[in-house]
């Protein structure tokens, strides 16, 4: 577990032109096999967090290493593109990393089993359900192998239900590919059921004020939900969350 | 005046994800009827007040003005020779019309790629599509019949200034109208301007560049055949003997030959409704065939 973080936050601060202080002196570490939440009030920063990692925003200070070659970025919404059926979508990166034909659709194939939407290959994006095209987006991103996989509140649109068979598809991958996971949300119970480390952010300026590791070791069944372990980290959390919203 | 908005159109959304899947089912003969029926009753209507006004408004000596149905049909449709002549001049004005069209498709589909990779272009180049938008054809008809003369080119000139505005208009808001999401996905991978144009913003600019076709294709009609009132040298257009009947007062030449200018104009625009829906009708959210 110790190995050489894949990404790693230093002392991060950022101010917007506007003069709002979003984040303030922010670091974290995270190695592969790691799968840390970011959990915080809305607009306390924690997309400008992943903004940051991915090269959309320039941190005013403090420096970000990842490797930007490979970056896994799944968006709040899905970004499908409409006119492409769920296979075509998923090779897209792929294509755009001019992959072989061949190779493309093997990769494709392989992403599309994971997330279970086998059987829906040739279905346009129209035709499938919220949760469904987040399966999509998320099998797109597996496509390429990355290393880090930053999550900007991906599950944020879909009802509790879906969301809870998302999460547990989410750890699937995790279990399967081991990448760095920075995954951003304001639901609780999310957090705590993804992660090996969850911390909690303040209102504007950001800053982490709590760090929780999560104990409960991998795979984690949906029964987990109920466990009254669970339930006091979360009421943990969630107290440091109110004593975080000023 | 500017097409800058990001937002898509206002029925963009309206049937998202709904299950009118691709290969629904046939129609069923009751939805046939239910589709055929209110406008074939509506057209007995149309008919009938015509047959109102041949017979009961108009004294027979004027009743050249609206010759009455039946006589449309066996003095207009029904005389070969004249009705040869009109399908001669329909093909003809069908000919520049789709020459005007597709000049104006290639010239204003390079306009507004132009437009939609540079804001400065856009911001230059905008006023003076209004202009020609606003500029009425009659006012530079001696203009167009003194550089080009008075013969085919100067009518397909019509034509594709008639139609070159829509296109421009809608193939630029199609180009900007690509999600946010999706040009920040090519960001993220290093997408360079043309992978982005070729990616993401011509399959997102389909359904409004397809709306646009429609309404120049008819309107593209519309400029041969007023281009043929101006410019009539050389092939007789239709527009020519519209003048023509209604000179002579040939009322019932006159009907038939408005009559098929109209299936003219119906018939492109059915034309394109048909090619729109079998390209972007597979996944598009608010794209409607005839």
């Amino acid at each position: 577990m110790a190995d050489e973080p894949a990404l790693s936050f230093e002392n991060i601060s950022m101010r917007f032109p506007d003069g709002t202080l979003a984040l303030a002196d922010v670091s974290l570490d995270i190695a592969r096999g790691e799968f840390v939440t970011v959990v915080g009030p809305s607009g306390c920063g924690k997309s400008t967090l992943l903004k940051i990692a991915s090269g959309f925003l320039e941190p005013s200070s403090g420096s970000v290493r990842i490797d930007r070659d490979n970056i896994g970025y799944v968006f709040q919404d899905p970004t499908l593109l409409p006119w492409r059926t769920v296979r075509r979508n998923v090779e897209f990166l792929l294509q755009l990393h001019k992959a072989p034909k061949d190779e493309r659709r093997a990769k494709a194939q392989l992403a599309i089993d994971l997330v279970g939407l086998k059987g829906f290959e040739h279905h346009y994006p129209r035709s499938l359900s919220g949760g469904m095209k987040m399966r999509a987006s998320l099998a797109r991103t597996l496509t390429l192998k990355p290393p880090v996989f930053l999550f900007d509140e991906p599950f944020g649109a879909v009802d509790e239900i879906t969301r809870e068979y998302l999460n547990e598809e989410a750890l699937k991958l995790f279990l399967a590919e081991r990448f760095a996971g920075l995954f951003i949300t304001h639901s609780i119970s999310e957090a705590v059921f993804l992660s090996t480390q969850v911390h909690v952010m303040s209102a504007r300026p950001g800053r982490i004020v709590a760090s929780y590791d999560v104990p409960f070791p991998y795979p984690r069944q949906p029964e987990l939900r109920f466990d009254p372990a669970f339930a006091e980290l979360g009421s943990q959390i969630s107290h440091a969350l109110r004593g975080a919203h000023v | 005046m500017s097409i800058t908005s990001q937002e898509p159109s206002p029925a963009a959304h309206a049937s998202a994800a709904s299950d009118d899947a691709p290969g629904s089912a046939a129609p069923t003969r009751e939805s046939v009827l239910r589709i055929l029926l209110p406008p074939a009753l509506f057209g007995a209507v149309i008919v009938g007040i015509w047959y109102f006004v041949s017979y009961r408004v108009l004294a027979p000596k004027r009743r050249f003005l609206l010759v009455p149905p039946h006589e449309v049909w066996s003095k207009g449709f029904r005389d070969s020779k004249a009705f040869r002549e009109m399908l001669d001049a329909l093909w003809s004005s069908g000919k520049v019309a789709m020459w005007g069209l597709a000049i104006a498709i290639a010239l204003g589909f390079f306009v507004a790629v132009l437009m939609s990779q540079s804001k400065l272009i856009e911001r230059a180049a905008f006023p003076y599509m209004v202009v020609l938008q606003a500029t009425p054809i009659l006012a530079i008809v001696p203009l167009i019949g003194f550089w080009f003369g008075y013969g085919f080119q100067s009518r397909v000139f019509v034509a594709v200034l008639i139609a070159l505005f829509p296109i421009v208009v809608n193939t630029l808001f199609g180009l900007l109208s690509a999600e946010q999401g999706l040009h920040d996905l090519l960001t993220l991978h290093n997408a360079g301007r043309f992978t982005r144009l070729i990616r993401i913003q011509f399959p997102s600019a389909l359904p409004a560049v397809f709306a646009g076709l429609r309404i120049s294709a008819g309107l593209s009609v519309i400029g041969a055949i007023v281009g043929d009132f101006f410019f009539g040298q050389g092939e007789i257009g239709i527009g020519q003997l519209l003048k023509r009947y209604a000179n002579r007062l040939e009322g019932a030449h006159l009907l038939t030959a408005v009559i098929l200018s109209c299936s003219l104009g119906v018939a492109v625009f059915i034309a394109f409704g048909w090619l729109s829906n079998r390209i972007v009708g597979k996944w598009a959210t608010s794209v409607r065939g005839t």
